[in-house]
């Protein structure tokens, strides 16, 4: 009885999840949909609360209770623009549980107390989910020292990288191999998990900051596999379904962002990205001409346009000024002009993040436009403004053959009657590529900190 | 039961893979924060690890994990909640009375 009281929680919390990630296509409809999805997380975990085997209700209450402590603040207070070392990190515990789970199976197995029976299907399963989730814990404690830049951003490489990291996947699959077929080679397991953290580390120290979204995406996928894996091992359908959830949907983001980076996906996902050939073709940029403004010319010009496409970058984020363009943006259209968003898939260190910074600076989301949608509109548009986004406009990337950027899909910027950049100094981009819409006769850099520039441009608008 | 599992898996795949297609790049980073909040359903599995006394080694690993995964269900749903109320339409369109929804 009370387990066809447990499954039957597990099978409302699955629609309601279902539901809930069906609600995210509509953004009016979101937030509804997700309150479902969170009260049917509290079904599953009351369904299994009454499950036989919980004889001890200390340690959970202990656990619910300071887990509750701890995600308060990382979901209440963590500002947006940390967003993307947040996601990083709760990959890392969801992916920490799942291997401690694995853990405490495997021993309990082992040492006779009951549990799994560790025939071949299932101590694959378990091998599967403490491999993908020792691996995913330290990648992504690496991915969140990169973001939050504890650890330094750009990709550190040696030589034989690859060679070396094939080799301990190799070593780690005959570790499972092993594993599988005498369980009671403890060695082998423990020695699999450490392997594997090493791997976790060696595939994401190599990824440079701008790369991130791809990573993130791939992470979450891992760890949607390693709680799949978990169902397997304990025979436990919604983890399952919950697992395959979340692993379908970092796949799937994962191709989305790496078709925006033009990279092909078995490049992501044997991690041979972030390479290139850096700094070749800075030199030359030297010579070319640049051409500054000062805040008040760039205002007039503001002032007076009739269409204006603003597109945000990374370095919108990095001077947190998403409050300043949105009020620059009201201005604009208090004057008459007409201004939508341009946001790149790849913009930003995680999928969509500029478009929950703007939204958090309350620009409402229908003038918020996807690449494709907005790509037809640059040749129409007065001004195009753009705010610390370097390589999604470099025109390189749809002319230049030998551009290591070639055939990236980039905003149409350069199509614009002019192009106003916002930008630190004229250093190259992540890609460490020369832009040459940079030195477009129609563009102008107004150089200097996006927010203190936004800033000026705001009073020098109001007083235009 | 291995193939049932399997049956499972494959159609959660599908089913997530379609629903998932359909979300807006717009929505993409609430997208992962709700993935990330749902997939603390391993809260689940570490429940009964941690309470169903096999072993100290197991309870206490049962423990921790107990803890992680609430801070991903606790801080992932809070968060998703938090970015989705910022996404708004535009509201001057919305108060003026000449446009009927």
């Amino acid at each position: 009885m009370r387990e066809n009281l447990t499954q039957l929680s597990y099978v409302i919390a699955a629609v309601l999840f279902i539901l809930g990630l069906r609600s995210l296509t509509r953004p009016d409809k979101a937030r509804q949909g997700m309150q479902l999805a969170a009260i049917g997380m509290l079904v599953a975990v009351c369904g299994t609360l009454i499950h036989h085997e919980i004889v001890d209700y200390r340690w959970i209450a202990g656990g619910l209770v300071l887990g509750a402590i701890i995600g308060y603040p990382l979901g209440m207070w963590v500002p947006t623009t940390a967003l993307p070392q947040r996601i990083a990190m709760s990959l890392s515990f969801g992916a920490l549980a799942a291997v401690l789970v694995g853990v405490s199976e495997y021993y309990n197995a082992l040492h006779g107390t009951a549990g799994v029976v560790l025939d071949v299907p299932h101590m694959a399963a378990l091998g599967f989910e403490v491999l993908l989730g020792s691996l995913t814990v330290t990648g992504a404690l690496v991915a969140f020292g990169k973001l939050q830049e504890v650890l330094p951003s750009r990709p550190l490489t040696f030589p034989g990288q690859n060679f070396a990291n094939g080799l301990l996947l190799l070593i780690a699959f005959t570790l499972l191999v092993l594993v599988v077929v005498d369980p009671t080679r403890t060695s082998a397991f423990y020695g699999m998990i450490a392997l594997a953290a090493l791997l976790g580390v060696l595939m994401v120290i190599p990824i440079g900051g701008a790369d991130m979204p791809v990573v993130v995406a791939l992470l979450n996928s891992y760890c949607g596999l390693a709680a799949a894996a978990t169902g397997f091992a304990l025979g436990n359908s919604i983890l399952i379904i919950c697992g395959a959830l979340d692993g379908a949907s970092g796949f799937l983001l994962s191709i989305l962002m790496s078709k925006a980076m033009n990279r092909s996906f078995s490049n992501v996902l044997f991690g041979a990205f972030g390479g290139g050939t850096p700094a070749a073709a800075v030199g030359a940029g030297g010579a070319l001409p640049v051409r500054a403004i000062s805040a008040e010319d760039a205002a007039i010009q503001l002032a007076y346009a009739s269409r204006v496409i603003i597109v945000p970058g990374y370095g919108m984020a990095v001077a947190q000024a998403q409050h300043q363009v949105r009020e620059l943006a009201e201005l604009i259209e208090k004057r008459g002009g007409e201004v939508k968003y341009a946001i790149h898939p790849v913009a930003g260190r995680m999928p969509g993040h500029m478009n929950v910074l703007l939204a958090e600076a309350n620009v409402p989301y229908d003038r918020l436009y996807d690449m494709d949608e907005i790509n037809g509109e640059f040749p129409q548009t007065d001004v195009a403004l753009v705010i610390g986004a370097n390589d999604v406009v470099n025109p390189a990337a749809r002319e230049d053959k030998s551009s290591p950027i070639y055939g990236m899909p980039i905003l149409d910027v350069d199509r614009a009657k002019t192009v106003i950049v916002l930008k630190r100094g004229m250093a190259a981009g992540f890609a460490g590529i020369e832009n040459m819409l940079f030195h477009a006769p129609a563009t102008s850099m107004l150089f200097g900190d996006a927010k203190a520039s936004l800033s000026k441009l705001v009073s020098e608008v109001k007083a235009a | 039961m291995l193939i049932l599992e399997l049956y499972i898996f494959v159609l959660a795949g599908f089913v997530g893979y379609m629903v998932i297609t359909k979300v807006p790049p717009l929505l993409h980073t609430p997208l992962m924060s709700a993935t990330n909040a749902i997939s603390g359903i391993s809260l689940v599995g570490s429940l009964v690890a941690a309470g169903s006394q096999r072993s100290t080694v197991a309870t206490i690993l049962g423990f921790v994990a107990v803890v992680c995964a609430t801070t991903n269900v606790v801080g992932g749903f809070l968060i998703t909640d938090r970015m989705l109320k910022m996404f708004k339409r535009d509201d001057p369109k919305a108060k003026s009375p000449a446009e009927p929804k």
